[in-house]
């Protein structure tokens, strides 16, 4: 133990203090390698003999075993997603002798068509991890059964089980609230745990079963099973259960969310109704549906293909993905942000000749009604869908306050909590345009943005949260589809809830809830029509949304070309106004010009919540609305 | 080359080599700045592994040709990092070790989840990387880098510093959690400072003051860590589980005998009683079908590998060449002795490949990559001034 200390480095005393080190580490490097060489003579040499006999009798195999998904319930208690027992067809690919011939065997014993034997062939070739059972075919008749069952002997490797197979008693009506399960491919192979998806065949794909797919999973359990020498269990030794899932149950109304699907009928478009003090989501539901038990079993090509071309594209989750100009609707949200930034009071109001004019411009923003509805305040202006009134309030916030305000209410941002694959649609702003377009933003364009026109793009959801927001006077509530975890409660106040809006006073939020009930109720509202025989107070905001252009790049014959050219219908509503209980927003394609018909199928919405008097027949409400029609066209 | 390497030492300056055909491929080696011994050893480690991995995928080819392909890439890695000079290497040591310290922090902040455990970076469509296994070679640099500058034994205050270097990445890859690597990667440190000339008192207090920490690690661990430990103590109590492994691998190890089963004949590991044979439990397939002739190659092999980098570590001219080629060569050692230890049931398990064999991409280019700095401190020594 020197003590020198000196400032001087010495490359001599340093170089010896390595070299004794490294020859140290030298002798331990050789003792610790002597340690592993003794312990490997002791296995091998003389434990050999143990050894040995353990291994010969090693005929012990460890079986993984899946755990039952959990089940999906509506918030009654119905069920939306269960597990029918059923018959799979599976394969060990390792256990196989010759793989073609047991192959075409197979398609022998099962009888299946060439389509059915090809994809069969497909299926057997995908990647799996080594010794782990592939899914040939699910679901198989009583027939298929016992002929496999004569035929046992002359196919190793090839096992029929007992499996739970998800299916989905209202499929099409619950396709994009609900989602659905499908076969694990080979992308999600890499990226799952083999442990937990031991034995597991499913997975969600979309949907809730995608979101809460870690809750629905559940725990392998293992099997301990002697097996002859061909690898044939001939019994159990020892097992560790598995866990099932959880249960999820969701805040849809099953009642509510088949109203809101036999209301839309064969049109397409989509419904949210959203609970505002909880932000559970009532209803939620993108039309035309799709079946979603034929993705769980498999779907064929030839199918697949239909859906995937069928022009109302079926596939599409409008609720949460589609993109729609807003049109009026907003006009309550950006009446709220005039009033929180002082650009107008309740009471000022404007002349409106039926056009407005940007200072120092020729050119003129007109009115729906040509000659102008004269003085317009802001309830009025809300009742009437007055455009000059919010060209003029437009032009006054600019657009950055707009985009600000707006976005504190949802729009341009993903409002769900627990909604898989949720668009964020467009609040168009200065930064988004240099960034898009690298252009300036012009004053026009604000002008476009105050009527809900332009860039502005919202989904369903969006509109409902955002009149869940209006409704609660500006306490948030992030839309969820969960109530319930297991046992797990999903709180109210979720982490990241946006701030709630507030006002300088609160009396505006009356005033602008005022404006929204002349929509329905007053002499002069857009929606008055759908008022009639209202037994409780509601308010509501029309849209109509032009469609310049067509989506799609696809073939329309003129007929329907000229359909697709028609404004989408909208409407956004709460109920009742003391203390609202549903918040609900509606989207009809291509309905045509007004919006009577979306406001329709709000109002039935909301009588479906509200009014306790037995089942809602879709049937009776749309005869109402047609013979409506009539009379308009009367008129 | 050895003989030839030890009488370099002792001339000033460098002279050219006389262009006689013996010196005229030693020109070669020299000018491609590789040590062929070294490089023999490995290639040979390198093959020796693909023929146990084809038995142990379960003769798919598929497997061992992407092993091959990452061998390459290892091995085209040592190359390139051999050219470098250890005043290049010396000037990486900082931004390195932040580079991979704040990818750790990354990875705690958005790392991506893989069995449970969050140790991937990922840019989506790019790369998906473990920033733990940079730190592998980045830790000992930088210490190495750092020591190298002081005056040597270290004193306290330079040893509080080292702690500090030390300390933050471990904690975080530990908190991964990554037992092993964290395991490792402080390994590493630590044979810097020991190599450096740590004085023996204070080692025997860090040993006195780890076994004094062992009950606060215990409370630290995760659960499935301590049932490895306990499933170590006895493998019997948890059959299914964590001890299945330990059960399955020293049985095949043991049924194996002196001579072995034969390539591809060892009934353990064929009839798939062996999880994860070909990752960490390789070497119960080298133990059932190559015995204890094939085990003793290997273990031998691996020994004379750590000879040589160490003789090449001793070798180097200045004192940041030594250390770090002695703290890579001996965490080398340590994969091995811990791999095939806990296959071998001494030691716990504690997911660490078998260095070169083990399926698996990232371990094979950081070892390569460290035998490349190996090269390139023996290669380059001559440019130092002494």
């Amino acid at each position: 133990m020197r003590k020198s200390r000196h400032n001087l480095k010495s490359p001599e005393q340093e170089l010896r203090i390595f070299r004794v080190r490294a020859l140290l580490a030298l002798v331990v490097v050789f003792s610790l390698t002597g340690l592993l060489m003794g312990r490997l003579a002791y296995l091998q040499v003389v434990q050999h003999e143990v050894y040995t006999t353990r291994s010969e009798k090693n005929r012990v195999r460890v079986e993984p075993l899946p755990p039952t998904r959990g089940l999906i319930y509506d918030r009654n208690g119905d069920l939306l997603a269960e597990n029918r027992p059923t018959y799979n067809l599976t394969l060990v690919r390792e256990r196989v002798v010759d793989l073609d011939a047991t192959l075409t065997r197979l398609v022998e014993i099962l009888e299946l068509s060439p389509e059915e034997a090809e994809a069969f062939r497909v299926r057997s070739r995908q990647r799996q991890r080594p010794f782990q059972p592939a899914l040939l075919m699910s679901d198989l008749d009583e027939g298929q059964i016992a002929r496999l069952a004569v035929n046992r002997h002359l196919l190793p490797g090839v096992e029929v089980e007992a499996q739970l197979l998800r299916f989905y008693p209202d499929a099409e009506v619950m396709a994009h609230a609900l989602g659905y399960v499908g076969r694990i491919n080979a992308e999600e192979l890499e990226r799952l745990d083999p442990g937990r998806y031991a034995g597991t065949h499913f997975i969600g794909k979309t949907g809730v079963e995608r979101f809460y797919e870690d809750a629905l999973h559940g725990e392998a359990g293992l099997r301990k099973v002697e097996t002859n020498a061909r690898g044939r269990v001939l019994r159990e030794l020892g097992r560790t259960d598995p866990v099932p899932g959880k249960d999820l149950i969701l805040t849809l109304d099953k009642r509510l969310q088949h109203l809101a699907f036999e209301l839309l009928d064969d049109r397409r478009g989509a419904i949210v109704a959203i609970e505002p003090a909880t932000g559970g989501i009532l209803a939620m539901v993108s039309a035309p549906g799709y079946d979603t038990n034929q993705f769980v079993t498999g779907i064929d090509v030839a199918a697949y293909r239909g859906l995937q071309e069928d022009l109302a594209l079926p596939l599409y989750n409008r609720a949460i993905r589609g993109h729609y100009p807003p049109g009026s609707t907003i006009k309550p949200f950006l009446a709220l942000a005039g009033l929180a930034e002082g650009v107008i009071t309740p009471d000022k109001s404007i002349y409106d000749p039926g056009y407005f004019q940007l200072p120092n411009d020729d050119r003129r923003y007109r009115n729906w009604l040509r000659w102008g509805h004269g003085r317009v305040d802001m309830e009025r202006s809300i009742a009437v869908s007055n455009n000059t009134y919010y060209y003029s309030l437009a032009h006054d916030l600019g657009i950055d306050r707009i985009h600000a305000n707006m976005t504190d209410f949802g729009f341009g941002t993903r409002v769900g909590h627990d909604i898989f694959g949720e668009s964020d649609a467009l609040m168009p702003s200065r930064d988004w345009k240099r960034g898009r377009y690298n252009q300036p933003w012009y004053p026009g364009e604000t002008l476009s943005v105050g009527i809900g026109q332009g860039y502005w793009q919202l989904t369903p959801l969006q509109l409902a949260t955002a009149t869940a927001v209006l409704a609660n006077r500006g306490h948030w509530v992030r839309p969820r589809l969960a109530r319930r975890i297991g046992e797990e409660v999903v709180p109210e106040a979720l982490p990241d809830t946006p701030d709630d809006i507030e006002l300088a006073n609160e009396g505006w939020w009356d005033r602008v809830f005022s404006g929204m009930e002349k929509v329905i109720s007053g002499h002069e509202g857009t929606a008055r029509r759908t008022g009639v025989g209202l037994e409780y107070r509601m308010g509501g905001k029309s849209g109509t949304a032009q469609v310049f252009s067509l989506g799609q790049d696809q073939k329309y014959n003129a007929d329907e070309l000229a359909e697709r050219l028609r404004d989408h219908a909208l409407f956004m509503a709460f109920a009742p106004l003391e203390e609202p209980r549903i918040a609900v927003a509606v989207i009809v394609e291509n309905a045509g010009g007004g919006s009577t018909h979306a406001a329709h199928l709000a109002r039935a919405m909301t009588d479906a919540w509200l009014l306790d008097d037995g089942e809602p027949d879709a049937e009776e409400i749309r005869e109402e609305m047609e013979n409506d029609d009539e009379r308009l066209a009367g008129n | 080359m050895a003989l030839s390497g030890l009488s370099r030492r002792w001339r000033p300056y460098p002279v050219k080599a006389p262009a006689s055909g013996m010196s005229r491929r030693r020109g070669f080696w020299e000018r491609v700045h590789l040590d062929p011994w070294l490089l023999g050893m490995l290639l040979l480690l390198l093959c020796a592994g693909l023929v146990v991995m084809y038995s142990a995928s379960g003769q798919r080819l598929d497997t061992v040709i992407s092993q091959g392909i990452r061998f390459a890439v290892a091995l085209g890695v040592m190359v390139v990092i051999a050219q470098f000079t250890p005043a290049t290497l010396i000037r990486w040591a900082l931004p390195g070790y932040l580079l991979g310290v704040a990818m750790l922090v990354a990875v705690e902040l958005v790392g991506d989840m893989g069995m449970g455990a969050q140790r991937w970076l990922v840019i989506p469509g790019v790369i998906r990387f473990q920033p733990s296994e940079l730190m592998k070679l980045a830790m000992p640099l930088m210490v190495a880098a750092f020591l190298s500058r002081r005056e040597l034994p270290p004193r306290a205050r330079d040893l509080v510093i080292c702690a500090v270097i030390v300390g933050v990445p471990v904690v975080l890859i530990a908190k991964q959690p990554d037992l092993g690597t964290s395991l490792l990667v402080g390994a590493s440190a630590v044979f810097v400072v020991l190599l450096a000339g740590l004085s023996w008192r204070i080692i025997g207090l860090l040993a006195a003051l780890a076994a004094a920490a062992m009950p606060l690690l215990w409370m630290n661990m995760h659960d499935y860590q301590r049932r490895r430990v306990l499933t170590f103590l006895d493998p019997d109590s948890d059959p299914l589980g964590a001890g299945w492994n330990i059960i399955q691998s020293t049985t095949a190890i043991g049924s194996g005998g002196v001579l072995g089963k034969g390539w591809m004949e060892g009934t353990q590991s064929q009839l798939e009683f062996l999880p994860e044979r070909h990752t960490d439990f390789i070497v119960a397939v080298l133990g059932e079908e190559f015995g204890l002739v094939g085990m003793l190659a290997f273990l031998v092999l691996y020994l004379l590998i750590v000879c040589r980098g160490l003789w090449l570590a001793a070798e180097a001219q200045d004192t940041f060449g030594r250390l770090l080629a002695g703290s890579i060569i001996l965490t080398f050692f340590i994969y091995v002795f811990v791999n095939v230890g806990m296959v071998s049931g001494i030691l716990p398990v504690v997911g660490v490949p078998l260095p070169l064999v083990s399926y698996g991409g990232t371990s094979s280019v950081t070892l390569m990559a460290g035998f490349g700095i190996l090269m390139a401190i023996h290669a380059h020594r001559r440019l130092l001034p002494r």
